[in-house]
């Protein structure tokens, strides 16, 4: 490997001087620990990447398109566990040992602050990506301090899903946007609807896991409050924060959501749904193609997350590459980040994966509206995100997050005293 | 007489069958779960609607190299047990038929030591191994392996070693065998059931280890069958490919089987070759 | 183990010394004195030979890790410099605070953890030891296709545990088998003593047949004659186990149950996988511990690693010096128990040699 560093040729490499021109305008750090400002990207030759596997073979592909590009730089696909948790500690184990394995990383976009923040990953060149094509709050989930230290890959984004058969017997015509105006929906459809006698109304993730998270931080921002303000800072203790809250906590009592959404994760509530158990279900647009398959295709459609008074906010997902700091061959591997998360890849990605892109035009391509009928609604939804707190401690943040909203689902706690303990708790895990 | 053995053979057939039931009812779930398809995978029927294969050819999908995983599994356990066996013998031979001074300690020693927690080991370990570069070899799983392959041999060999009476033994040293000869020939077969015991609980216990597998190693090629079954993936982040998990579950479990119906043989084959002594 | 009788030698002199040289050894008849004279001209030294290998190995893939986890517990957690937004590069010193902190408020999680693992490894063991016992007497039975009904009871403990707890999780789920089978929907994976009740179904279930192995490893060293002895002398089945079977195969199940207990006391997987993280029903202090590592505080995790390592240590040691006499023999050890076991091998020899 060694001798490859100083060849910095190959058939990229005009693009690649460019790019070294534009960034090496920061010290002259070799890619060790301890650089402040920006990174110069040297040398080339063979790089990895690091990401959990994927099934749909689509990453292979890609990489292989790159590798046939680039003989001299190719980059081998390390596959990392699916468990999103046992991908973060495969990571920050390679970051501890300062180890060159892993090249170019596969970052869950609520890891940027925490990576960046140990400078376990280089703080990237903004004028390299076309990031004013890109969606602006998946902008965001890769910046930390106002330095760029990801290039957004994919995104997500929640959607509601609801059964248009049952809601046309019952004469609804358009999908609720407010909270109040679904369980009024549900309560129309059930009086008319004797199918839908026994069914629940609403479900989303609340096992105690990141879902909750997620379902947590959307309903504070559909009802005006915030986790997080914008300096990072917590400012949960709110009257909207609680009326967000206490929706959920009041649909699990008066049984809106049923009992059992206390132990849903995504797969769950997509089979509660596609067994025709509840009418309303929160879920990302993964589960759009897999309930065409199911008993409820065609009786379903999807719309924005609805709110306290209006549309509420989704929270967001994907994953953003980023550059460890311990890699060698960083000239290769910011050429490959920008390969990778090209508008080309993404189209790529969102055809054969369906993976969300990052890319606001992709949403409107006919072609592309024809074969995934939601991504206007998922443009609509990723427009008006908030992303997860974004800050270093996330997974404190996160599991006290889960501690306090689950006490108040499972009634064990009052609302205004989690919110109040939950801002002492934010208060402690970002001040550190 | 008749009439009382009668019902005690039913009675032992009634305790078998239970002790069989409740071992093997969850491996049914598991397997009839592996044998639905991914669309009736929620079912709770117990037979599965339609038998599918496709969560097996999901688990053969070239692309999972689960064949590969399997065989590296068999190597990193095989030699694992196969080293803590050989050096686990010496030790507990010294532990149950040698006086010397700090036994106790020693002992206590080697338990305690299996039990650190790995969680807390495989960051040092990965650091040092990464420095003599033994990222992505088989030494660098079976060696950390030993730690509690070794003293789970070392207890187990030293109470079976020590319920073999002292006499032959020095009946075979007095007829001029040597201490080694006496051993290998003696107390060898004679503890064949506990060797070979064991033996399968270290191989079951090396078979299924997996962080220090998934942390030692980033190559395809170099992972253990938990590692691969932990990279199982469904179309997308969200989706848990159940059913192939499952079906891994079972192709993993089906070898030791195997291998203990084989150990099996032995064991009653050690036994009446220590009989016949 | 209520009916063991611990001869009274063994009692006196069992838990304590931790080694007697070959001097203070009780003297046995003259012919195994003669055979040892000729056959160790120095034991320690062979002793030594035969367990440094082991010892090596060990303090290797052991020592090394452990003594950094040590140091590595004795220094807090990187700070978050506020001017640059970066973490520190080195983690300040704080002595012994990682582990004075579980004394003071931050200790709940700790003790809440501590005693969910206690709870778990004496519940667990103690089922375990029940059920594999049970097994391993119908097992040691003669019946036909036994040799499949023997590989068929390790089939739980070969089922490779991240596995079988999603396998578990699965059954548990608020519409799985379980709930169907009981007739009634319990949420197992939420808060609440049914968590804990999953777990401890799912670690019996698949560590039963451990226990149950090694016992019938056991059994089966034990001679059929003394059973037949006993038989001529009249005892019961009850009586014959009691005082016959649980005896001779007490150093076998102290082994397992002490392995149990121990490989209990870091259960991680299990819980993590089944019920999930940050559960306080079901955490664990492995658990505790990697959440901390998790969150990038080394020096915590470190430190709930070290007192989880200790109280394991003690246990392991309470085992070894309460039970030394049949777990560990040795110097220390009184004549009588092998005395009594020569006893039993007496009719055996006479048959071989017959």
């Amino acid at each position: 490997m060694k001798t490859k560093t100083s060849r910095a040729m190959g058939c990229s490499a005009l693009l690649a001087a460019a790019g070294l021109l534009l960034s090496a305008c920061g010290s002259s750090g070799d890619g060790g620990s301890g650089q402040t400002g920006s990174t110069s990207f040297q040398g080339r030759g063979p790089i990895t990447y690091a990401a959990g596997k994927d099934a749909t073979g689509v990453t292979p592909k890609v990489i292989a398109r790159w590798n046939e590009l680039h003989p001299k730089e190719k980059v081998t696909y390390i596959q990392l566990p699916t468990d999103a948790d046992s991908q973060r500690q495969q990571m920050i184990q390679n970051a501890e040992t300062k180890s060159d394995a892993y090249t170019v990383l596969s970052l869950d976009v609520v890891w940027t602050s925490e990576f960046a923040a140990h400078q376990w990953i280089d703080r990237l060149p903004e004028n390299q990506f076309p990031l004013q094509k890109m969606l602006k709050p998946v902008v965001e989930t890769a910046r930390y301090r106002g330095g760029l230290y990801a290039a957004p890959a994919s995104s997500d984004g929640g959607l509601l899903y609801y059964r248009t058969d049952l809601m046309d017997k019952a004469g609804i015509t358009a999908p609720p946007t407010t909270w109040s105006e679904m369980t009024n929906d549900c309560a129309q459809v059930k009086k008319k609807v004797p199918a839908a006698k026994g069914m629940s109304c609403y479900a989303g993730q609340l096992q105690k896991y990141e879902g909750l998270t997620v379902n947590f931080a959307e309903a504070v921002n559909s009802a005006g409050g915030v986790v997080t303000d914008a300096n990072g800072k917590p400012d949960v203790d709110t009257p909207a924060a609680r009326k967000g809250l206490d929706f959920l906590a009041g649909s699990v009592k008066d049984g809106t959501i049923p009992k059992e959404a206390l132990t849903y994760q995504e797969e769950d509530g997509r089979q509660a749904f596609q067994a025709g158990k509840v009418m309303f279900l929160r879920n990302w647009p993964y589960m759009y193609s897999l309930a065409e398959k199911s008993p409820v295709a065609g009786k379903f459609a999807v719309a924005p997350l609805p709110g306290l008074d209006g549309p509420g906010s989704s929270s967001l997902g994907g994953h953003n590459l980023a550059l460890s700091s311990f890699a060698k061959n960083k000239a290769t591997a910011l050429d490959f980040m920008k390969f990778f998360s090209s508008e080309d890849s993404a189209t790529t990605f969102l055809k054969d994966a369906s993976l969300a892109p990052a890319y606001a035009d992709l949403y409107n391509t006919p072609s592309l509206v024809g074969k995934y009928p939601y991504l206007p609604v998922l443009k609509q939804s990723i427009l008006h995100a908030v992303p997860r707190p974004r800050v270093v401690a996330y997974g404190d943040v996160t599991s006290a997050i889960q501690q306090e909203a689950y006490a108040v689902l499972t009634g064990t706690k009052s609302s205004a005293q989690a919110l109040k303990d939950l801002q002492s708790d934010l208060q402690k895990a970002t001040a550190q | 007489m008749t009439l009382m053995t009668k019902w005690r053979n039913r009675l032992l057939y009634v305790g078998v069958v239970a002790v069989v039931a409740y071992c093997l009812a969850p491996f049914y779930w598991m397997l009839v779960s592996s044998l639905r398809r991914t669309s009736d995978i929620f079912d709770t029927s117990l037979f599965p609607r339609r038998v599918s294969l496709e969560n097996y050819r999901a688990v053969f999908d070239p692309s999972q190299g689960f064949p590969r995983a399997l065989l590296n599994s068999l190597v990193v356990a095989g030699v694992t047990t196969v080293l803590a066996l050989l050096l686990a013998t010496f030790t507990a031979y010294a532990m149950a038929r040698l006086e010397f001074r700090f036994k106790r300690l020693v002992l206590t020693l080697i338990i305690a030591t299996s039990m650190f927690p790995v969680v807390s080991i495989v960051v040092p370990l990965l650091k040092l191994f990464t420095d003599i570069g033994w990222i992505n070899t088989y030494q660098a799983m079976i060696v950390p392996s030993m730690s509690f392959a070794l003293p789970l041999a070392v207890w187990n060999l030293t109470t079976f070693f020590r319920q073999m009476p002292d006499e032959l033994e020095h009946a075979a040293m007095v007829d001029g065998c040597t201490r080694g000869q006496a051993f290998r020939k003696i107390i060898v077969p004679l503890a064949a059931p506990g060797i070979f015991t064991t033996a399968i609980i270290t191989f079951i216990a090396a078979w299924n280890e997996f962080l220090i597998a998934l942390s030692m190693t980033n190559q395809p090629g170099m992972q253990t069958a938990p590692v691969a079954i932990s990279k199982f993936s469904g179309a997308s982040q969200f989706e848990t490919p159940f059913g192939s998990q499952m079906a891994a579950g079972v192709l993993v479990t089906v070898p030791l089987v195997v291998m203990v119906l084989l150990f099996q043989r032995r064991i009653v084959a050690g036994l009446t070759a220590g009989a016949a002594k | 183990m209520a009916g063991t009788k611990t001869p009274p030698g063994t009692a006196e002199n069992g838990p304590d010394r931790v080694a007697g040289g070959p001097s203070s050894r009780p003297t046995g008849p003259t012919s195994r004195r003669r055979a040892r004279t000729r056959a160790t001209t120095s034991p320690a030294r062979m002793a030594a030979l035969l367990v440094s290998p082991t010892l090596l190995v060990l303090s290797i893939v052991v020592l090394y890790p452990t003594l950094m986890a040590l140091q590595e517990s004795l220094y807090g957690t990187k700070g978050l410099d506020p001017k640059t937004g970066f973490i520190r590069t080195s983690e300040p010193f704080v002595g012994l605070r990682n582990y004075t902190d579980i004394l003071g408020p931050a200790g709940d999680r700790f003790w809440n953890a501590f005693w969910n693992t206690s709870f778990f490894t004496v519940v667990t063991v103690g089922a375990e030891t029940v059920i594999g016992v049970a097994m391993a007497l119908i097992m040691h039975r003669a019946f036909r296709g036994r040799a499949l009904a023997r590989a068929g009871i390790l089939v739980p403990w070969a089922v490779p545990t991240a596995i079988s707890a999603l396998l578990w999780r699965w059954i548990f789920n608020s519409n799985g088998i379980a709930n169907a089978v009981i007739g009634h929907q319990i949420l197992w994976t939420t808060e609440g003593f049914h968590a804990k009740v999953a777990v401890i179904v799912a670690e019996v279930w698949k560590t039963a047949p451990f226990i149950g192995l090694l016992v019938l490893a056991g059994l089966q060293v034990i001679p059929k004659e003394v059973y037949e002895a006993a038989r001529i002398d009249g005892a019961s089945a009850p009586r014959q186990f009691w005082h016959i079977t649980l005896p001779l195969v007490k150093p076998a199940l102290l082994v397992a149950v002490l392995f149990r207990c121990l490989d209990a006391l870091r259960m991680f997987d299990l819980p993590y996988i089944l019920v999930g993280a940050q559960k306080n029903s079901v955490e664990t202090l492995s658990m505790l511990a990697q959440n901390e590592a998790s969150n990038v505080r080394f020096g915590p995790a470190s430190a709930y690693a070290m007192l989880l390592f200790l109280y394991v240590f003690l246990i392991a040691l309470a085992f070894v010096r309460l039970l030394g006499a049949d777990l560990v023999g040795g110097a220390a050890r009184g004549g009588e128990s092998r005395r009594r076991r020569r006893r039993m091998t007496v009719p055996r020899r006479a048959e071989v040699t017959a």
